[in-house]
């Protein structure tokens, strides 16, 4: 009997989240398969859409007409760019926090967080005049810049919660052993760090992949990552709904794909170590 | 423990961080407020004239200016109510052991990768189209009219739009917690005869608290300066019915250019994520602690 009923809830259990989760996942299925279909075919009732015939007409017509290409290496650019830079930055600060911690240190990781709360639109009058002066507007290394230190704040104390979990001792014993500061962070500090600095990576570039205030703001053509290059089908002339679906298919899978590897590290990075 | 020497190299590591950012956080700030007492056109370049807190009456007298706070609160509060309700069911949901869980896990966090603008674009044309939407399709085969989202429920349809990408992220973090959640004294209280009911309001709530208070404060962070899913869906219309602070800052300065009464609206854009700001901050700060 109770064995039946368990039998049961698991029935359930499984048609419900199933369903749930076909249906909020079921809007980026439909545009992969809209991105396979002709122009003509992709604006029919849904039974008739997946009946017709499939084709990647859509996808060569995205990169002819509007260099789909350009744009992917923008996106790559600038969330590679920016995490690496940021990188740079945050790695010897959060080291120093984590193991050389002074009175202050709670102090000025606060005061690094609460940058993150400044609102984008605060700042974007003086952002886009300053932009626009030095010749900045529609440029990879302006929007590198913007994109690094809007993320700094996450990179820095995502370094730091992981830092925070290797032993001291170790680096302690480092130093009786005669080790100095380079021989330590490069021999003993890197190795056990990699795997915390590899889902910082991770998460900032899904972060600067899709950020998308900056991005629209200060780029036009040029340097316009994907999310500017989506935007552009706002306003379309004529039918566009395989070909919007197909350059959306392409500006999200890999940052899909890259996603689901880092669903915990997501938590963390997010919640600034608050839920682990 | 540390000596001198380290103490003053880790000074010298963590500078550039501390200078970088801080010239980040004031000096485009320091020209905001500068530019916010000024009369200020980009029409008129060089007429620029000094103006006390002209601009900033003129911004909150604007009837714009209660329509976008009172849509801004509204989508904030939207967006919260459906993803904390959603998240929780659904984290209870897929906390259950099933056939295929990955599977069902992959697709539910899904829409938090997908970039605003993909996601405002696919929801606006493919399923709210009055004409060749889903929505419409679905519509039309039970005989019904097609309703036309965007043009009669902006803002809802926006919250939708914007709920549905959040979502995955209340219910990663609740399912995250759940599974911290102490099974040996959910067994004890079955035992003890506590219904499934007793045991969700004393044991699960109680334990997600912390976490539900980390998703809301964090969201509504994001949620204060949502702006690529109203610009490519509705432009803020039709009139203000869907145009929040940011994007009234957006439409102020660089549409009208209005660099003086846009900056004094960014700085009041400023003072109200501070507010929520500082309720972040405590919690977060409390957790450094332990």
């Amino acid at each position: 009997m109770a064995r039946k009923t368990t039998q049961t809830r698991t029935a359930v259990v499984t048609v419900a989240a199933w369903t749930i989760g076909l249906l909020i996942f079921f809007p980026i299925l439909w545009i992969i398969i809209l991105g396979f279909k002709s122009e003509g075919d992709a604006i029919k009732t849904p039974l008739a859409v997946l009946t017709s015939d499939w084709t990647l007409a859509s996808y060569h017509e995205v990169q002819e007409r509007s260099n789909y290409f350009l744009h992917f290496m923008n996106s790559v650019i600038l969330s590679l760019g920016s995490t690496l830079l940021a990188l740079v930055i945050a790695i010897p600060a959060a080291w120093s926090m984590a193991f050389v911690p002074g009175k202050r240190t709670k102090d000025l990781l606060m005061w690094m967080l609460s940058t993150k709360m400044m609102p984008a639109v605060g700042v974007l009058v003086p952002m886009y005049l300053m932009f626009r002066d030095f010749g900045l507007l529609d440029t990879r290394i302006g929007l590198v810049v913007v994109l690094t230190l809007i993320n700094l704040p996450i990179v820095i104390w995502m370094l730091y919660t992981y830092f925070k979990e290797i032993p001291g001792e170790i680096l302690e014993a480092a130093r009786m052993d005669g080790a100095n500061l380079r021989a330590e962070i490069l021999h003993v500090l890197t190795p056990m760090a990699v795997p915390g600095i590899a889902s910082t990576v991770l998460l900032n570039v899904i972060l600067a992949w899709n950020e998308a205030f900056w991005t629209l703001q200060l780029t036009t053509s040029s340097a316009a990552p994907l999310t500017q290059f989506i935007a552009s089908y706002s306003s379309p002339e004529g039918l566009f709904y395989a070909k919007l679906s197909a350059a959306s298919t392409m500006a999200i899978a890999p940052i899909l794909i890259l996603g689901w590897f880092s669903q915990k590290q997501l938590v963390r990075g997010l919640t600034f170590g608050a839920v682990k | 423990m540390a000596t001198e020497h380290s103490r003053t190299a880790a000074r010298l590591m963590v500078s550039p961080a501390v200078i970088l950012l801080f010239l980040w956080m004031i000096v485009p700030l320091a020209m905001t407020v500068y530019f916010s007492f000024l009369r200020y056109n980009l029409l008129m370049p060089g007429m620029e004239s000094f103006t006390g807190f002209d601009n900033y009456y003129y911004f909150l007298s604007n009837s714009a200016f209660m329509d976008a706070l009172v849509n801004t609160l509204l989508l904030v509060g939207g967006v919260l109510v459906i993803t904390i309700f959603g998240g929780v069911a659904l984290a209870l949901l897929l906390d259950q052991p099933f056939k295929g869980q990955g599977i069902v896990r992959i697709m539910v966090i899904a829409p938090f990768f997908v970039m605003p603008t993909v996601s405002a674009l696919v929801w606006k044309n493919m399923f709210m189209n009055p004409v060749n939407g889903m929505f419409a399709h679905i519509a039309k085969t039970f005989g019904f009219q097609p309703f036309d989202f965007l043009a009669h429920a902006p803002l809802a349809s926006i919250i939708l739009i914007v709920a549905w990408s959040w979502l995955p992220f209340s219910t990663l973090i609740l399912l995250t917690a759940l599974q911290s959640l102490d099974q040996e004294q959910m067994e004890a209280a079955e035992m003890d005869g506590a219904s499934w009911m007793n045991r969700f309001i004393y044991l699960t709530v109680p334990h997600l608290t912390r976490s539900i208070t980390v998703v809301i404060l964090i969201q509504t962070i994001f949620l204060l300066s949502v702006f690529a899913e109203i610009l490519v869906t509705t432009n803020g219309g039709p009139g203000t019915a869907s145009t929040n602070i940011p994007y009234l800052v957006y439409a102020q300065s660089l549409l009208n250019y209005d660099v003086g009464g846009g900056s004094a609206g960014g700085i009041i854009a400023v003072i109200l994520a501070n507010i929520v700001a500082v309720f972040l901050m405590r919690m977060i700060g409390k957790n450094l602690e332990t």
